[in-house]
C-alpha cells in the first residue's frame, strides 16, 4: 500500500481528537465512554500503522491487547454506569458532585 | 488502488465518527460508531493485519457496541429529553482546543523527516501472527485472560441488584 506513514497517523490524530472533544464537550456517560473508545480505536490503529513500517507484528500483538483492554473496560464502566443510574436516577455527569470536586 | 481505497475509508471514518459524537440519540451515535470501526477495520486489513481487522468487527462491532446498545435501551436513554441536549456552551473551546493541537502536532509532523516514508506492503498471516502472539507474550496472554475475569467480577459486584448502603449486613 503506498500510503506515507504521515497520513495514517494524521488520521489517527484526528480520531483521537475528535475522541477527546466528545469526552471533554458532551454530558451523559454513555457519550463520554463512546469518546474513549474512539481515543482507544485511534491507538490501535497507529500501533498497527508502526507495524506495517517496521515489519514487525508487535503492533498488531499491542492493537489486540487493547482490545481486550477495553472488553474489560467496557464491562466495568457500563456497570458503573447502571449502578449510578440507579442512585441518581440521570447519567448526566453534572449530578455526580458529591465529593464537591 | 489500496491508496484510493486508504483515502475513502479514513475520509468514512473521520464523517461518521463527526457524526457520532454530535449525535443527540445515544443510538444513533452507536450505529455511527459502528460505521468507524467497520472503516478502520478495513484501514487495518490495508495494513497487513487481518487477522486484528477481523476481530476488530467481531469483538468491537459485535460486543462491545452491542453491549452499549443493550445498556442504552435498559437503561431507557433514547431519546433524551430536552435538557439533556449535546452541551453546547462547551463546544467551542473544544473546537479551540482541538484545533490547536491539531495544528501543533501536524507542525511536529511535517518536521520529522520519516513522514513522508511510504508503508512497505506487509501482510501477517493468521498463523504468523498467533505464533508471534503465543511465542513471544505467553505471560501477557494469561495476565489478559486474569484482567476480564477481574473485569467480570467486578462487573458483577457493580452491577448487583440491590446495592448495600453503610452499616446494612
Amino acid at each position: 500500500m503506498i500510503v506515507p506513514i504521515g497520513h495514517v497517523l494524521l488520521l489517527a490524530l484526528i480520531l483521537l481528537l475528535l475522541g477527546i472533544a466528545c469526552v471533554l464537550a458532551r454530558r451523559t456517560l454513555i457519550m463520554m465512554l463512546i469518546g474513549v473508545e474512539i481515543m482507544i480505536n485511534a491507538a490501535g490503529l497507529v500501533a498497527v500503522a508502526g507495524s506495517a513500517l517496521h515489519r514487525q507484528l508487535d503492533g498488531q500483538i499491542l492493537a489486540v491487547f487493547l482490545m481486550a483492554m477495553t472488553a474489560a473496560e467496557v464491562a466495568i464502566s457500563l456497570a458503573m454506569v447502571v449502578y449510578l443510574r440507579r442512585r441518581k436516577g440521570t447519567i448526566i455527569a453534572d449530578a455526580f458532585d458529591g465529593m464537591k470536586g | 488502488m489500496a491508496t484510493t481505497l486508504f483515502y475513502i475509508l479514513a475520509l468514512v471514518a473521520v464523517i461518521s465518527t463527526l457524526l457520532c459524537i454530535t449525535r443527540r440519540n445515544p443510538v444513533h451515535a452507536v450505529i455511527f460508531l459502528v460505521h468507524t470501526l467497520f472503516a478502520l477495520a478495513l484501514i487495518f486489513y490495508l495494513l497487513g493485519a487481518p487477522l486484528v481487522a477481523v476481530w476488530e468487527v467481531i469483538i468491537y462491532a459485535g460486543a462491545i457496541m452491542v453491549l452499549f446498545m443493550f445498556i442504552i435501551m435498559m437503561l431507557e436513554l433514547a431519546p433524551t429529553g430536552a435538557g439533556e441536549g449535546i452541551g453546547g456552551h462547551h463546544w467551542l473551546s473544544v473546537l479551540l482546543l482541538s484545533l490547536a493541537i491539531l495544528g501543533c502536532s501536524v507542525g511536529i509532523l511535517t518536521l520529522d523527516p520519516g513522514h513522508s516514508a511510504n508503508l512497505p506492503d506487509f501482510y501477517a498471516t493468521p498463523a504468523q501472527f498467533g505464533y508471534a502472539l503465543f511465542h513471544h507474550y505467553p505471560l501477557a496472554v494469561e495476565l489478559v485472560s486474569f484482567q476480564l475475569l477481574f473485569a467480570a467480577v467486578g462487573a458483577f459486584y457493580v452491577g448487583r441488584s440491590t446495592p448495600t448502603r453503610e452499616g446494612a449486613p
